[in-house]
């Protein structure tokens, strides 16, 4: 990067490159950037799933009657890199519990609901304004406390992609937003141009990076001007030193889908490709969004966690298409309801722009840290896919595939299932931007099978990797009860053995004692016999069994009057009782009466299964007994 | 005499070229994972023995010896086509005598009913449930391989085998199972949660 | 009312391809009203036949296949195989001709190989070259142009001649094409310009002296030079409706030129020149419509360049030493044949592996 000019005061052009491939779909940033963020009423509940970035459950810390204030933590922030969430506003934890996620999947996860009381009161903040004074440590700990995630993409803590970045060279902050009709970032830039640039200067500082780019497709003029006057007025406040120190600079690039692709973007600022198993950083570069700097500004400065973004919101059943400050865990459902939304049959709602937002299956859906974009578009607007046809081999998608893939190739690989061909034709590098099937002539939505491959292709691996646990459980267990066999052999074998020392010590002592001819009163006979001590034994143990068989039976009919209002105990005895009956409906069945003595005599039979039944009817009553009575 | 001099030379240059097959044949021989082993490496070691035999490893055994290769039910077709792949044999359905295909389960113990047995641990092959006598036991889910085979054995049936539930990561993007709400019904509802203190 | 569900992306080019072929066959008609013009009704009766049967026969393989037939048929692309084999043969070749190369394109070609998509072969062409093969007499009787004829069949005429074989005066089309020009050039069989030049080569002949023949007034033969510019235009439209891109047509032109070029620098006269490659017989056609096919074309940037220009070279090759005037139905089956060759050899690195390559 040392080649980049150094800022001069005006912007200085860089060398830009250009990727393979891509798209120029309809813009169509329009009517949505056109007005500034509104923001609306708070909810009167929000859902917050604990799980709104890559990683690790965090665990809750609260319970449900708390009463919360803006701002508090909800979760711990984990070890590895769960990730904290916290209350959006004030009010009281109603639930915790399994919520609809805001995931393509339509499938619920665990999350917290608040009920909103209207107030809006800030818990405690913890501003870090002399972050240059601590060590990174300290404001890495403080960025992971305050739950800030990247906001452009796929929600990847902030804290950890610094803490893992080495080396760093260059500080890319994308304001691409090259997906059509989002215009959050580029709504956020014109307004917050100064909070991105000292974000921009926070991350800098992290990293030690020597230049700082911040880039912009040439459709947001006034994002791009705003940003250059922010970044003209913060060089002015900087120190001489600090301004000689690094580039900061605002990039224009042409716009084309999808140069906001992490590895794009990098591709058209350095010319240079991230290698395919590995991270930018392996290039010397580290990305965010320019969401996410705006982010670190308002944790660092205002000790503000991050509980809200920019949500675009347009498409033509939205009438009166906006941006707006929504704060995390609002459900769909509320925003939409301030924006004219009139759907219409079969509507979609897109999380997400058109070309890789995925649709919701319904509208209790929370709004969470990567919801860039609420997209409500009509048939004729973004009609749906026609009919699936034959591919014919015309090779448009590879000519517009940014990642040089062949899609066609991978479309038949993935139909006919052959992952290891999927595997060599680079599956894995497929960013799924849609561009394929965005030109395919017969509208074959190509990205679905990528991703329907891909996830068959990970099962595929968790299975295998599950199924070696299996196998070395297994073999363990067998390797245990073979040790195990042998060492009871080898237990009998020495028991044997002692057993006969014992007894030729005693013939010894015996013999000895006739020897000296005096006779020990106190060793009855049957002790010298081993005989006879083993029948008085199996005797005892005989006696012993009944005994217990007696007070067991016993047992089993005394749960009848006497425990019916212990509901545990009922249930205890229900289950003995079942499965005294089970075991005697086995014996029936198998005819086997020698071995079961016991259970053999129909008396014995029906009083027992009579005895279940009661206890079970007696345990259902107590059980519902108790309900009514909580 | 000709007819005998062709005999001759054929039987030389056919023997000529076996010896060169045979010295090929052991010179750049193949090592691979003996057969038993590569094909246990296909099955899906749930050890449930539905095959007849006491776990995978044995059945594996015996698919090498020359039993059938459709008697794996957990596995299902899948495990059949790369069985029949590897051996050359031919993919048969599923042998239904074995069971049929089924969804992953995995075994979940009514905790309160439990009586602490331990015979579940006993019959478990892959020591996924843990639990001492008269002590409440638990499977530990994620190693459990929904074999079965801890059912039976309870006396007390308080063993369930309940299917796995989806979870969002490992969501095979089957677009179609996603349920759908009436729209009218969630505009019903946005009205009178909006009709709140707001 | 519910909400639909559906994959990303949720944005499509508004371009299927039905109106691919569309635009195909919109681009065809310059050439078509050309040929028409110089060489009378028999094109359009040709094509109008193919197309009937081409259809009949898609819906009865996808029907025998057990797939939608409205929905393959709604697609083109046998009317576009059907269009493209109709003008490639003689206009006033006997019905039956037309009939079995359609059947065979569709059938066999197309069908047999599992439908639209997994054909190896350009349908059109491997039912050419079935027909030049089967029927070379049928196959080799080209009109002369109109400007050589002053005078051709009517259209009633051409039915008769498509279906019987006969005028309504009694003509069989051999006699038309004798009586035509054996008036002015003594008995010589009127061919097209590439035949002519063959034979004349052949017979030891000098390149003038051939073109000293009245079939090549203009720069590469009377009419066909005015069917292959009516083609490119066609082309040029194509290209500009990014229906093909340039590499097919500009590779395949282009090695033709400079081949063409070469043999006209080292045997100025036993060799054709760069003109008559390119203006002549089906050149312009072969490099817009018939190996742009993308079903049997390679699929790459780099794969469609090496493709075209075997095309280009094999045309070349099979003009100047094989024993047929025109080369193009064979160079581009060649071609097609070498494609997953070029397939596997043209892929492209994907993005972050470039370091495995090198
Ligand atoms: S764009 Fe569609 S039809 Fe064309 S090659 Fe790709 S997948 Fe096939
Ligand atoms: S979705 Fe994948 S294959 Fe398709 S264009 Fe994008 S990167 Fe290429």
């Amino acid at each position: 990067m040392s080649q980049v000019q150094k800022y001069n005061g005006q912007d200085a052009d860089i060398q830009l490159w250009t990727f393979p491939g891509g798209i120029h779909p309809p813009e169509r940033k329009a009517p949505a950037n056109q007005e500034p963020i509104r923001r609306f009423p708070l909810a009167d509940e929000f859902i917050i799933p604990l799980r709104q970035h890559i990683g690790a459950l965090s665990e809750v810390q609260v319970s449900v009657g708390d009463h919360v204030r803006k701002g508090d933590l909800l979760s711990a922030p984990g070890i590895e890199h769960g990730l904290p969430v916290h209350a959006p506003t004030s009010g009281e934890i109603i639930e915790i519990g399994e919520f609809p996620l805001n995931h393509p999947s339509g499938l619920s996860g665990p999350g917290i609901r608040l009920r909103s009381d209207h107030e809006d009161t800030w818990g405690q903040r913890h501003p870090l304004p002399d972050y240059r004074n601590q060590s990174h440590l300290t404001v890495l700990e403080h960025l992971q406390r305050m739950g800030i995630a990247g906001l452009g993409g796929a929600g990847f803590p902030t804290a950890r992609k610094v803490a893992g970045a080495r080396g760093i060279d260059c500080l890319i902050i994308n304001g691409a937003e090259c997906e059509p009709y989002i215009a959050a970032d580029d709504r956020l830039m014109r307004e917050h141009a100064a909070e991105i640039v000292r974000g921009s200067l926070i991350l800098q500082w992290m990293t030690h990076a020597s230049s700082i780019l911040i880039a912009i497709e040439d459709n947001k003029p006034e994002a791009i001007a705003a940003m250059r006057e922010a970044v003209a007025q913060t060089r002015e406040q900087l120190s001489a030193e600090q301004q000689s120190d690094f580039v900061l600079k605002v990039v224009v690039i042409p716009t084309k889908y999808p140069s906001g692709g992490e590895r794009q973007l990098i591709q058209i600022l350095t010319g240079k490709q991230v290698p395919a198993h590995g991270l930018p950083a392996d290039i010397g570069i580290l990305m965010h969004n320019t969401g996410t700097a705006w982010a670190i500004c308002r944790a660092i400065e205002h000790g503000e966690p991050l509980l809200e973004r920019v949500v675009t919101l347009t498409g033509e059943s939205i009438g009166s298409p906006c941006t707006a400050w929504v704060p995390l865990g609002t459900p769909v459902q509320h925003v939409l309801a301030h924006v004219d939304f009139t759907p219409e049959a079969q509507q979609r709602v897109i999380i997400g722009g058109p070309m890789m937002g995925f649709t919701l299956p319904h509208l209790q859906v929370p709004v969470i840290k990567t919801t860039n974009c609420i997209l409500a578009p009509t048939r004729k607007e973004l009609p749906p896919a026609g009919q699936e046809m034959p591919c014919i081999r015309c090779g448009a998608c590879a000519d517009v595939c940014p990642a040089s893939l062949l899609p066609q190739q991978l479309y038949w690989l993935a139909n006919a299932q052959d992952y290891d061909g999927l595997k060599a034709h680079h599956l894995a590098d497929c960013i799924e931007c849609g561009a394929c099937a965005y030109v395919c002539p017969s509208e074959i939505p190509l990205v679905q099978y990528y991703r329907q491959a891909k996830a068959e292709m990970r099962e595929q691996a968790i299975e295998h990797h599950k199924a070696e646990i299996a196998r070395q459980r297994f073999e363990a267990r067998q390797a245990r009860l073979e040790r195990e066999k042998e060492e009871r052999l080898e237990r009998h074998a020495q028991a044997a053995k002692a057993r006969e020392e014992a007894l030729a010590a005693r013939k010894q002592q015996a013999e000895q004692r006739s020897a000296s001819g005096t006779t020990d009163d106190a060793m009855p006979d049957a002790n010298s016999d081993p005989v006879a001590s083993a029948v008085a034994r199996a005797k005892a143990r005989k006696a012993e069994r009944e005994a217990a068989r007696n007070e067991e039976s016993s047992a089993v009919t005394g749960t009848d009057t006497v425990q019916a209002q212990d509901p545990k105990k009922a249930a205890v005895a229900a289950a003995v009782a079942r499965a005294k009956a089970r075991k005697e409906a086995q014996a029936a069945a198998q005819k086997d009466t020698e071995t079961n003595t016991e259970a053999s005599t129909p008396e014995d039979k029906k009083k027992a299964a009579v005895a279940a039944a009661v206890a079970r009817a007696k345990a259902r009553k107590a059980a519902k007994q108790k309900d009514e009575d909580s | 005499m000709s007819w005998v001099l062709g005999i001759i030379a054929l039987s030389v240059l056919a023997l000529v070229a076996g010896l060169i097959l045979g010295f090929a044949a052991i010179r750049f021989r193949v090592e691979g994972d003996p057969i038993v082993e590569q094909i246990d490496q296909i099955l899906p070691q749930t050890q449930c023995g539905q095959c007849g035999y006491p776990g995978c490893r044995p059945y594996a055994q015996a698919i090498a010896d020359g039993d059938e290769i459709n008697k794996c039910p957990p596995g299902g077709q899948a495990t059949i086509d790369r069985l029949a792949d590897l051996l050359g044999r031919e993919a048969k359905p599923l042998d239904a005598a074995h069971g049929a295909e089924d969804v992953k389960k995995v075994a979940v113990i009514r905790e309160d009913e439990c009586i602490g047995c331990t015979k579940c641990i006993q019959a478990c092959p892959v020591d996924a449930i843990i639990g001492a006598t008269r002590q409440m036991h638990t499977v530990i889910a994620d190693e459990c391989t929904g074999c079965d085979l801890c059912v039976e054995p309870c006396p007390v049936d308080c063993i369930d085998m309940l299917p796995l539930p989806t979870k969002p990561e490992r969501w095979t993007w089957n677009l179609e199972q996603i349920p759908v709400q009436n729209i009218t019904d969630a505009a019903a509802t946005t009205e009178t949660s909006e009709r709140g203190p707001a | 009312m519910s909400f639909f569900i559906a994959s990303s992306p949720h944005h499509h080019m508004r371009r299927n391809t039905a109106d691919l072929m569309r635009l195909v066959l919109l681009a065809m008609v310059p050439g078509v009203l050309a040929q028409w013009y110089f060489f009378g009704w028999g094109v359009i009766l040709q094509i109008a036949l193919a197309i009937s049967v081409a259809l009949a026969a898609e819906a009865l393989c996808l029907l025998a296949r057990n797939r939608e037939a409205s929905s393959g048929l709604r697609d083109y692309t046998a009317v576009v195989t059907a269009a493209l084999l109709a003008i490639s043969i003689p206009p006033l070749a006997p019905w039956w001709v037309i009939v079995i190369g359609t059947l065979f394109s569709i059938v066999i070609v197309k069908h047999l190989f599992g439908g639209v998509g997994h054909n190896i072969f350009n349908p059109a062409m491997a039912g050419y070259v079935l027909l030049l093969i089967s029927f070379p007499a049928q196959m080799t009787s080209w009109l002369p142009p109109v400007t050589i004829a002053h005078e051709l069949p009517g259209f009633w005429d051409s039915v008769r001649l498509l279906l019987f074989g006969f005028t309504g005066d009694g003509y069989s089309l051999e006699q038309i094409r004798h009586v035509d020009t054996g008036a002015m050039l003594d008995a010589v069989v009127m061919a097209t310009p590439l035949d002519h030049i063959k034979t004349e080569l052949a017979q030891g002949f000098t390149l003038s002296e051939a073109k000293g023949a009245v079939i090549f007034q203009g720069v590469a033969g009377s009419g066909w030079q005015w069917v292959n510019l009516a083609y490119l235009a066609g082309g040029l439209y194509l290209l500009k409706q990014r229906v093909i891109s340039w590499h097919i047509p500009g590779a395949l032109l282009g090695t033709l030129a400079v081949f063409a070029l070469l043999g006209a620098v080292f045997a100025p006269d036993q060799l054709p020149n760069v003109d008559i490659h390119l203006f002549s017989g089906a050149t312009m056609l072969a490099a817009f419509f018939i190996a742009t096919d993308p079903v049997s074309a390679a699929t790459s940037t780099r794969g469609k360049l090496i493709y075209a220009a075997l095309i280009g070279l094999l045309i070349y090759v099979i003009r100047t030493w094989g024993g047929y005037p025109d080369a193009v139905a064979f160079a581009v089956l060649l071609a097609n044949l070498c494609v997953p060759v070029i397939d596997q050899y043209t892929k492209p690195t994907a993005y972050g592996h470039h370091e495995e390559r090198s």
